[in-house]
């Protein structure tokens, strides 16, 4: 968020307090060890009821990894994630396609356009009955779609979906890890980057925050 | 529990409540066959001071817990009378190779003598704590050390990798740092054997495992096959930690009447005897299972337990911190004890407890994971107690630090311990145990792979030379271990600036300035085998070459030292010519060793592993945006070979692939190794480089092919000058091993400015050749030209196809 202009705001799950921020990303990791099923504490987090309760009222908030399974967890998004259909953990640069950029998260990207963002995990094909894939396809709730490869057997490479009304945004991928150029992955969907220039990831925060300075004016 | 037992030693009453229960137990571990249970189930019970005074007859299992009859009659001596089955347990699991360096110790002395001024320059703390720390300045600090897992690994692979993961990560903490970073050199099996797969799958697992999970990025290591190891795995694992200097914790209990807790998660059954009877024996088909000495490990435990302990060290509320690892309870106070005024008072009963029915030795010995033991002023008990509820750890205090110089440790008032914590923690028996030179050396080292048998046939047409890289790139030791390392996450924390495959992992210390580490390790176990002393220092040279290929500055030293047993003569004089050879050389090269480990009893039926003394170098850099990766991207930029080549095939991979394993190693010269390193150091300072690869197995042959796979970017080579200045046929210039050489790319307008550099240094250098981006391929001119397409196709299916 830094890297895009904005004031990063630690919040800590046993609270109940948003202290008035104007949108909110919970991030990857393993909360809770992933014991039980990924994301499946976290949901319970005294926290989560504010999120849950902000969200239906648009705040911004976005899932990364675990933070996507939170929010599946949680009931935001529909689906879930279950173990890559490998059963390995995966790391790589993973090339995903922007399908739905009238998200709060998505704006700054043109729809159809590529970028190139890590993706890491052990938990992340994402599945969900025929039915409801069909809804999210028919609604265009299909946010980010793998590209070249299906790292994880993801149910019609879908790697991260919305809500109806587009504030919500949960995906597998890691933006945040392509934000900084010489920490980022080796490639950008832009063409030759520098050694680990790749920043393709950084118009995710990019959005939130244009969408926030519009709605304050 | 028989009769006979409970008329011996007397049994507290609630204990003998839950014997039922404790029978169960046993069996589910595998039955009363299991050396460990079985002995701990039947005759731990509540043996006090008082009784062991007033029963000195009474026969201890002293045997079986690893202890040697004139290390009992020590202990004997030392009290004054038998030891209780208590200080048993802790003189047995203290006084173990593991913990102990019984038999290393007089020989890593070294490491601490051959030191200058200068080289002490920028240690801020030296070998003896949990690890070493490293000034890299402007007020930050570095902590890292190298840490065996082996033995455990190849009992119960997943859990055995992943606890070693965590038990290095928590000896980082101890020191009051952040952990940054992992990785992990490992070492298996022949890539084709029945069992590789299980111990590949499981210990890849476990580290990817337990690191990812804590949010420590992996940015390097290695994987090696070879039939040597093929019983005994070699699972190092390797972390580092930032901290501001100010935040330096050593692990000691001073200040008469603080108060001693123990926090993080409960003690439980396993990991009992695990540095004893695990690490410190070799293996043997004929005795049972050890698998209940393997720890197991919690990952999210071991998150929430750092996070905790930063921030206790943040509001300052720990006068002393020990992690638990080898040894448990028994290692972390005697320790703490003696490091600091001398005595310590312990209620065991306080200790919480996974499993009500462990006994006090059991409890004394556990190693149960993510535990750390504190010591802390009465006044900040409430402050402590709160950032405990903060992250939800448990903790319970269990006494105070005293200033009589006994450790006693009381089971619900009655003493059980009275030791002097000194006798436990660091003066165990030390060991000058024979070694001699093996008498089998001289045959090998008089078998050269030129001209044997093994080297009929070598390649030498285009076509055959050709096949000779695409072999040698799909090998298992050269082939691409991307299906290893994507398994562990490279990103995590965001502040990686290069991971593998480049030559070593760099992480930014400081996000405003750029401030950074670079850190490699390497070991060469053919190269050791062949002469242990050469061995030693070419692992050295090798890593502090990757460490300054990458553009930073070699600064310490830490190290892992694999051997067999330190009973044979033969494996001790390896041993100890690994550390003259380790001591000497960093001497030369003026890099402390900081801290290390040493794992021996890597051996089974009898057959030792290869030395492997596993050597990992710390660098700096101002910077981290200098960094220089391994491959080359730009078209038209010259490709130089920095160094001499000779005809150095003894110990090689090609070697290696052809079965042969004679005569001597590569020479080594460490000023040339040092020259190196300040040319590719200065090289990548002032810009002058895009691209470099430091040569080692594999020789040019893979240097060349890294770095044309690194980016996918092809390369026109010559190498006609190269093979008429050193004399040699086109195969050898290929293939050879020699050492303190380098391969970089050079932008046009700096070729000037880098020659220059290269001959005012008086440093070989010789232009081999020319990036081209479109040309595709590895194109030896006038040899034979190798399509990157193929080459990647190789190199990479050889892991997938045995393992996917």
């Amino acid at each position: 968020m830094r890297l895009a202009g904005g004031t990063a705001v630690s919040l800590w799950h046993g609270d109940h307090d948003l202290q008035g921020v104007d949108a909110v990303i919970i991030p990857g990791g393993f909360s809770y060890g992933d014991y039980l099923r990924a994301g499946a504490i976290s949901r319970f987090a005294p926290l989560m009821e504010q999120i849950v309760d902000a969200s239906k009222g648009g705040l911004p908030v976005l899932g990364i990894c675990n933070g996507f399974q939170v929010l599946t967890e949680a009931h935001l998004l529909p689906g879930s994630m279950i173990k890559n259909n490998h059963l390995h953990f995966i790391c790589r640069d993973q090339r995903l396609r922007i399908e739905n950029a009238d998200t709060a998260w998505t704006s700054e990207y043109a729809a159809g356009s590529e970028i190139v963002v890590p993706l890491k995990n052990q938990d992340g094909q994402y599945v969900a009955d025929e039915k409801t894939l069909d809804e999210l396809e028919g609604e265009g709730r299909v946010v980010f779609r793998y590209v070249d490869v299906n790292p994880n057997g993801s149910r019609r490479d879908i790697a991260g979906i919305t809500n109806a009304a587009g504030n919500v945004v949960g995906l597998m991928p890691h933006p945040e890890h392509a934000t900084e150029a010489g920490f980022g992955p080796d490639f950008s969907a832009a063409g030759p980057v520098d050694l680990r220039g790749g920043t393709d990831g950084l118009g995710v925060f990019i959005s939130v925050l244009k969408k926030i300075v519009a709605g304050a004016k | 529990m028989t009769e006979t037992n409970r008329t011996n030693v007397p049994v507290e009453t609630h204990l003998a409540t839950v014997e039922e229960l404790r029978n169960e137990h046993v069996q589910s571990f595998g039955g009363p066959a299991d050396a460990v249970e079985h002995v701990e189930g039947r005759k731990f019970n509540i043996d006090t001071v008082e009784h062991a005074a007033e029963t000195p007859d009474t026969e201890l299992p002293w045997a079986e817990l690893g202890l040697k009859e004139d290390e009992y009659k020590r202990v004997v001596e030392i009290l004054g009378r038998r030891p209780t089955a208590a200080e048993l347990a802790m003189y047995s699991v203290m006084w173990s190779e593991h913990c102990s360096y019984k038999s290393s110790k007089v020989h890593l002395r070294q490491f601490g003598d051959k030191v200058t001024e200068d080289m002490k320059e920028h240690l801020l703390v030296g070998i003896g704590e949990n690890a070493g720390v490293v000034d890299i300045g402007d007020g930050w600090a570095v902590t890292f050390k190298v840490e065996s897992h082996n033995h455990p690994s190849f009992v119960e692979p997943y859990q055995g990798a992943a606890t070693g993961v965590g038990g290095i990560v928590r000896d980082i903490i101890s020191m009051g740092a952040r952990p940054v970073a992992v990785m992990d050199p490992l070492r298996f099996g022949a890539i084709d054997h029945p069992d590789t797969a299980r111990l590949v799958h499981g210990v890849v697992a476990g580290i990817g495992g337990y690191g990812n999970s804590l949010g420590l990025p992996n940015i390097g290591g290695e994987v090696v096959f070879d039939s040597v190891y093929q019983g005994n795995p070699l699972v190092n694992a390797l972390a580092v930690g930032v901290m501001r200097h100010e935040d330096i914790r050593l692990a000691n209990a001073s200040g008469v009447g603080n108060k001693v807790v123990l926090f993080g998660a409960r003690t439980g059954g396993d990991g009992i005897g695990g540095a004893s009877v695990l690490a410190s024996e070799s293996f043997d088909d004929a005795k049972p299972s050890k698998r209940p000495a393997v720890q197991v490990g919690d990952p999210f435990a071991e998150k929430v337990l750092i996070e905790c302990c930063l921030e206790l060290f943040k509001a300052s509320v720990v006068e002393g911190i020990q992690d638990l690892g080898a040894a448990g309870i028994s290692c972390a106070t005697s320790e703490l004890a003696s490091n600091g005024d001398g005595g310590m008072h312990i209620e065991l009963t306080s200790v919480l407890l996974r499993d009500p029915t462990l006994t006090p030795g059991e409890i004394l010995m556990s190693e149960s994971q993510e535990r750390m033991m504190a010591v802390v002023t009465p006044e900040n008990v409430a402050r402590f107690e709160a950032i405990m509820a903060k992250w939800d750890v448990e903790y319970s205090w269990l006494g105070e630090v005293t200033d009589t110089g006994r450790l006693i440790i009381e089971w619900d008032g009655e003493k059980i311990v009275d030791v002097d914590p000194r006798t436990v923690a660091h003066e165990g028996p030390v060991y000058e145990r024979p070694y001699h030179r093996p008498e089998w050396l001289d045959q090998v080292q008089a078998d050269s792979f030129t001209g044997s048998a093994a080297d009929a046939g070598r390649p030498s047409s285009p076509e055959e030379l050709k096949a000779a890289v695409l072999e040698l790139m799909a090998s298992p030791n050269l082939c691409s271990k991307d299906w290893v390392t994507n398994q562990y996450d490279r990103y995590v924390q965001g502040n990686t600036a290069m991971a593998m495959p480049d030559d070593a992992g760099v992480v930014r210390v400081d996000e405003e300035t750029g401030l950074g580490v670079a850190i490699s390790t390497d070991a060469n176990g053919r190269y050791a085998y062949l002469d242990p002393y050469e061995g030693a220092r070419l692992a050295l040279a090798e890593s502090y070459r990757n460490v300054a290929t990458t553009g930073a500055v070699p600064m310490a030293v830490t190290d892992c030292l694999n051997f067999g047993s330190p009973e044979d003569p033969e494996v001790m004089w390896q041993f100890a010519e690994a550390v003259r050879g380790l001591s000497d050389a960093c001497m030369e090269l003026g890099v402390p060793v900081t801290g290390g480990n040493v794992s021996l009893y890597n051996q089974t039926g009898g057959v030792a592993i290869h030395p492997t003394p596993v050597v990992g170098v710390l660098g700096r850099f101002d910077d981290v945006a200098r960094r220089t990766p391994s491959g080359w991207r730009e078209d038209g930029q010259a490709i130089y070979l920095l160094g001499t080549t000779r005809d150095e095939l003894d110990g090689s991979e090609w070697a290696n692939l052809r079965g042969h394993l004679g005569g001597q190693p590569p020479a080594l010269d460490l000023a040339a190794e040092k020259l190196l390193g300040e040319l590719l150091v200065n090289a990548s300072r002032d810009g002058m480089i895009d691209a470099a690869h430091d040569l080692s197995e594999g020789g040019l042959a893979a240097a060349l092919a890294d770095m044309a796979l690194r980016f996918g970017v092809g390369a026109r080579i010559g190498l006609g000058e190269l093979c008429e200045r050193d004399g040699m046929d086109l195969f050898t210039a290929l293939f050879s091993e020699s050492q303190a050489r380098a391969v970089v790319s050079v932008a046009r307008s700096e070729e000037v400015r880098f020659k220059d550099m290269c001959t005012a240094r008086g440093f070989a250098h010789i232009r081999i050749g020319v990036v081209d981006t479109e040309i595709g391929a590895l194109d030896f001119q006038s040899q034979f030209s190798l399509p990157l397409d193929e080459l990647k196709e190789a190199h990479e299916a050889t892991l997938p196809k045995h393992f996917a």
